[in-house]
């Protein structure tokens, strides 16, 4: 199946490919997270989402919170560099604002995952959870053994969530888009979903790569959706850097279900995806 | 003050000393990336930093903050994706030590970082495993960091994030884990190395001024000595600076 990559506004973007309950994936490790996305979705008010996510890091804190989310697969569900997860944490041991299901992975088994959906097969077999704890609580961690060698080996389902978004440093004109730096997961992510929404910093005439370059060639992708300093407060390679300081602030926000309620209305719920732009002055390289 | 340090700074170049210029070290973030930039910025000039992030040999000027801080992929030799970091380069067979902190550990090196309490109904949800699962089995062998608390060093672990020597002996080989697991065990108190029998982790050396009642109130089980204990030799001039420097600087980058 091919599509052309659209160029939309991300608020239609949105609205035409991402329906109440459908699985979605929002890549980025560490590095070119899709803010602007998530909050986008956050907004149009899509809930009973089953959200994939290696490292669900804030911006997942914050659907939890909003009682979106009733499932979340994902392989490390912290604060990177600050410490856990304050809305994901009061979800799981208190069942607030409502009971979490949750699939929990290795990042090897994750990776494994998407690489197996972006190459259309059924499950991923590799070399892990030996001795460890998740494959006695977790369904989705079976083993196989080797028919060649006899090895026992680890097996997990493939991931093809309905949606993948991820954010990039660039597009052309064309809508094929330029990953650079850290580039994570998100490859992987958009081949293995069934639909892809990339928000970019900027389209340019040309994307001046070099021949081994991550490029996602435009007919993999649905959507794109410019959206200066889209990744903020996590970093895009070239443009500008990570805004640690909320990450430290996050912390305190989400300590709090009164608090986070304020600032996500203040924030994200009444606010939209220019403000994202305004966000990375002072970080801008 | 050239002799004075903290108990921090002692665990962190004792970790750093055990690092050599041949390894290939998969390094977890804290205390861990810590030793291993002070290794690479004193004896060990050539080692090999890999983040799971996918960064290979990189030589960051400051500590990073996350995994995949840019500091880590503009200093690196190169930067694969993240199935090819865990699919290649740790799976593979490439990583010779990988070294981890941890929230909580037993005496055998085992270590949850995954839940506090029950697994479906947990007192404390912890952020779980990430990479180290199989960093724990796919390296060649493990050193683990952490500093020494009764919360830390358990008897008993609530979970089984990553798998150490398990139940102690030949555990390891009978879940047909080929590679060496935890070897070695850096606290702000002491160095320790596991038993070559039985896998429990023994003291086998103290740092300075550290005394064995210390490192018994500050340890869930009850510890076993080396008959021959040694004492750690203190930090040189040069390692103090280094370490001193790079924290100095790693504020000031965090701060801007």
């Amino acid at each position: 199946m091919t599509t052309m990559a659209e160029f939309l506004a991300l608020e239609e973007a949105v609205r035409r490919h991402v329906k109440d309950g459908m699985s979605l994936a929002f890549e980025g490790f560490t590095h070119l997270i899709p803010h602007a996305a998530a909050h986008e979705v956050m907004r149009q008010g899509m809930k009973d989402l089953t959200l994939i996510r290696m490292t669900p890091d804030i911006v997942y804190d914050q659907f939890v919170g909003l009682g979106r989310v009733k499932k979340m697969v994902f392989s490390y569900a912290g604060n990177p560099g600050v410490g856990l997860l304050r809305r994901f944490r009061d979800a799981v041991e208190n069942g607030w604002p409502q009971v979490l299901e949750i699939e929990e992975h290795s990042h090897a088994a994750m990776a494994n995952a998407y690489e197996a959906g972006a190459a259309g097969l059924p499950c991923s077999i590799f070399r892990g959870y030996l001795g460890a704890g998740l494959k006695d609580v977790s369904p989705n961690i079976k083993s196989v053994t080797c028919p060649f060698t006899g090895e026992k080996l680890a097996a997990v389902p493939a991931l093809q969530p309905n949606v993948a978004f991820i954010h990039a440093q660039k597009a052309d004109k064309k809508g094929n888009v330029l990953i650079e730096g850290i580039v994570g997961i998100q490859k992987e992510a958009v081949l293995s979903a069934k639909a892809a929404i990339v928000t970019v910093e900027e389209v340019v005439d040309n994307l001046d790569s070099h021949p081994n370059a991550t490029v996602l060639p435009h007919w993999t992708v649905s959507a794109i959706c410019v959206v200066r300093g889209g990744a903020h407060p996590s970093y895009a390679h070239g443009h500008y850097d990570r805004d640690n300081a909320a990450y430290l602030e996050w912390d305190k926000i989400a300590a709090d279900r009164d608090v986070f309620a304020v600032w996500m209305e203040k924030n994200v719920l009444t606010a939209s995806p220019d403000d994202f732009a305004k966000r990375i002055e002072g970080l801008e390289k | 003050m050239s002799n004075a340090f903290t108990p921090d700074e002692m665990m962190t170049i004792a970790a750093s000393r055990a690092l050599t210029n041949e390894d290939i070290c998969f390094v977890g973030i804290g205390a861990p990336s810590a030793a291993c930039n002070i290794a690479r910025l004193t004896h060990a000039p050539d080692i090999t930093l890999i983040y799971e992030s996918g960064t290979i040999g990189t030589e960051p000027g400051v500590l990073p903050l996350s995994i995949g801080d840019g500091e880590l992929c503009e200093t690196a030799l190169t930067t694969v994706s993240v199935p090819e970091m865990f699919r290649y380069w740790l799976q593979g067979g490439r990583v010779t030590i990988g070294f981890l902190g941890a929230a909580q550990m037993d005496m055998f090196g085992n270590i949850n970082t995954t839940v506090i309490g029950d697994y479906a109904a947990p007192k404390t949800r912890l952020p779980g495993g990430g990479g180290a699962p199989e960093i724990a089995s796919s390296s060649a062998q493990v050193y683990m960091t952490m500093k020494q608390s009764l919360r830390g060093m358990v008897d008993q672990i609530d979970f089984f994030t990553s798998f150490g020597h398990g139940e102690g002996g030949d555990h390891r080989q009978r879940l047909g884990i080929k590679t060496k697991g935890p070897t070695l065990l850096i606290t702000d108190l002491a160095i320790w190395t596991p038993d070559s029998k039985t896998k429990e982790f023994v003291v086998r050396s103290l740092h300075p001024g550290v005394t064995c009642k210390e490192v018994q109130e500050t340890c869930g089980w009850s510890v076993r000595y080396d008959s021959e204990l040694e004492e750690t030799p203190p930090p040189t001039d040069l390692e103090l600076k280094t370490l001193r420097d790079l924290k100095t600087r790693t504020r000031a980058a965090t701060r801007s």
